[in-house]
């Protein structure tokens, strides 16, 4: 697991970088604020509508304490001018990146899995499971399950079913909260979208201090990282 | 083995720990967007207006709200906000089921005017089945039955330089130490003459209840509810609302939401 003698080489390009920091900055306030929002209304529910002359709900709870929530206090107007800015922001980064991304090739290079991937997928879990942490100079099978389900199935769900709760994108897109199977639906499986970002960013934390923190942090901020070293014929490779 | 998954374990527990730490010093230091006048609340509510922009980009005057079934009215139609007014002028109506009731239009119009409930009623009239989306988050479908606001502003005949349409109800939403506040909401003139926009006299088949807003409500299908003013006593035409209220175009807009709900 030593890394102290491996290479540094560049490993993150600029807009990685950025785009990296604009969604976790962002990532903070839509999770804080969309609790707050959430506690307007504690419940969730199947289907067009919520149920109060019928049953339908599928989660009622209390509300969120006021240290999870943005503001602390109950204060929904407040909340959405946050919530909606930072999604702003998320949606129109996620667009920056995805150009960027498949300029420089961070998307066919690192991203996009390859047959050496599938093969590599079940000695990779193993690694994983032993803590066994090699520092290579391209994502491990496993990352790039974890990023890629982040970056192509997460955040354009949460994306998506935040539209359809938009009554004004109901009527642009009329379908769009059909396909989840009505706008409570989709609010619901926004809240469960959140919940797996949280898994991720618990996940993502853990791994960073496993794979040992200076490394990686400084990859992610200067984009330098240092490979183990047994890993050179790999780097050689690229 | 078993001594790395318990550090595995452990290490799992601090992040945890840490990542529930990370909010505790945060939110609080959070609370200044509060504070209405705030210089970076200001920014984010103007950058939301691309919201606004966006909307009226993507959709054209006349794309519905979607409709849906006599079968997915399943319960009541939820009521809130006001659901009893006691203003003496509206009680007096009520006592008299609203045969005294008249509707005034003003400001901006040609031919300023005043209807009767009958007279409404007499009018061509359109019904929808529609969701109701408050900003609350909760959802409830109902059968609405009125006038299309459009034919309103046409008998009236609006003013080239009109651009909004503004609600003033009979509810005293709030009673402060300043008075009485009785609700009152805007919408832009895109929305007034939307098909979908109606002066709503009859809910679910059955005249609209007192709860609901009787004995008139707006509804406008592309917004959240809030927008959907209940108790409509005059609807006023004007150019712009910085003279209404304290100057955001509505009620709920001047407690720091939205004034345009489309989302």
């Amino acid at each position: 697991m030593s890394t102290s003698n491996g290479r540094l080489i560049k490993r993150q390009k600029l807009a990685t970088r950025i785009t990296h920091w604009v969604w976790a900055i962002c990532l903070f306030f839509l999770l804080l604020t969309g609790l707050q929002i959430f506690n307007a209304h504690p419940a969730l529910y199947i289907g067009d509508q919520s149920g109060f002359g019928f049953e339908n709900a599928v989660l009622e709870l209390e509300g969120f304490p006021s240290w999870m929530t943005i503001p602390s206090t109950q204060d929904l107007a407040t909340g959405r001018v946050i919530h909606f800015f930072f999604a702003w922001i998320l949606v129109v980064t996620l667009f920056v990146w995805l150009v960027a991304s498949l300029r420089n090739r961070h998307l066919r290079k690192d991203l996009i899995p390859t047959a050496k991937d599938a093969k590599n997928f079940m000695p990779d879990v193993r690694d994983h499971l032993k803590l066994n942490l090699v520092h290579t100079v391209r994502y491990s099978p496993l990352q790039k399950l974890a990023y890629g389900g982040v970056l192509f199935v997460l955040f354009p769900l949460i994306i998506l079913t935040g539209l359809c709760m938009s009554p004004g994108m109901n009527a642009v897109l009329p379908w769009l909260p059909e396909i989840f199977g009505g706008r409570q639906t989709a609010r619901t499986v926004h809240f469960i979208v959140m919940a797996l970002l949280v898994g991720f960013f618990v996940v993502h934390m853990a791994m960073i201090v496993l794979a040992g923190p200076a490394n990686e942090i400084r990859s992610i901020i200067t984009g330098r990282y240092r490979i183990t070293a047994k890993s050179n014929k790999d780097a050689k490779n690229v | 083995m078993s001594k790395l998954i318990l550090t595995r374990r452990a290490l799992l527990r601090a992040s945890l720990a840490s990542a529930a730490a990370f909010p505790l010093g945060g939110c609080e230091a959070f609370d200044f967007l509060k504070t209405r006048d705030n210089a970076m609340r200001e920014f984010m509510i103007k950058m939301n207006s691309l919201t606004y922009k966006a909307q009226r980009l993507l959709l054209s005057a006349d794309q519905l709200a979607p409709e849906f079934t006599q079968a997915d009215i399943q319960q009541d139609m939820r009521a809130n906000g006001s659901t009893e007014v006691d203003t003496d002028d509206y009680l007096e109506l009520l006592d008299n089921n609203f045969s005294a009731y008249q509707l005034e239009v003003t400001g901006l119009v040609e031919r300023p005017m005043r209807f009767t409930l009958d007279a409404l009623k007499g009018l061509p009239s359109r019904t929808q089945i529609t969701r109701h989306d408050c900003v609350e988050g909760w959802s409830c479908i109902a059968k609405w039955q009125g006038v299309p606001l459009q034919q309103i502003l046409d008998q009236v005949g609006v003013k080239p330089e009109a651009r909004f349409v503004v609600f003033h109800c009979f509810d005293a939403i709030e009673k402060g130490l300043s008075g009485e506040i009785l609700y009152y909401e805007s919408i832009d003139l895109v929305d007034a003459r939307h098909p979908q926009t109606i002066l709503a006299y009859a809910m679910n088949d059955k005249p609209l209840p007192v709860e609901n807003g009787a004995p008139l409500r707006v509804r406008v299908e592309r917004q959240l509810g809030y927008k959907m003013a209940k108790y409509i006593k005059r609807i006023e035409v004007i150019s712009d609302y910085s003279q209404i209220g304290e100057g955001r175009g509505s009620y709920w807009a001047d407690r720091g939401y939205e004034w345009f709900a489309g989302i």
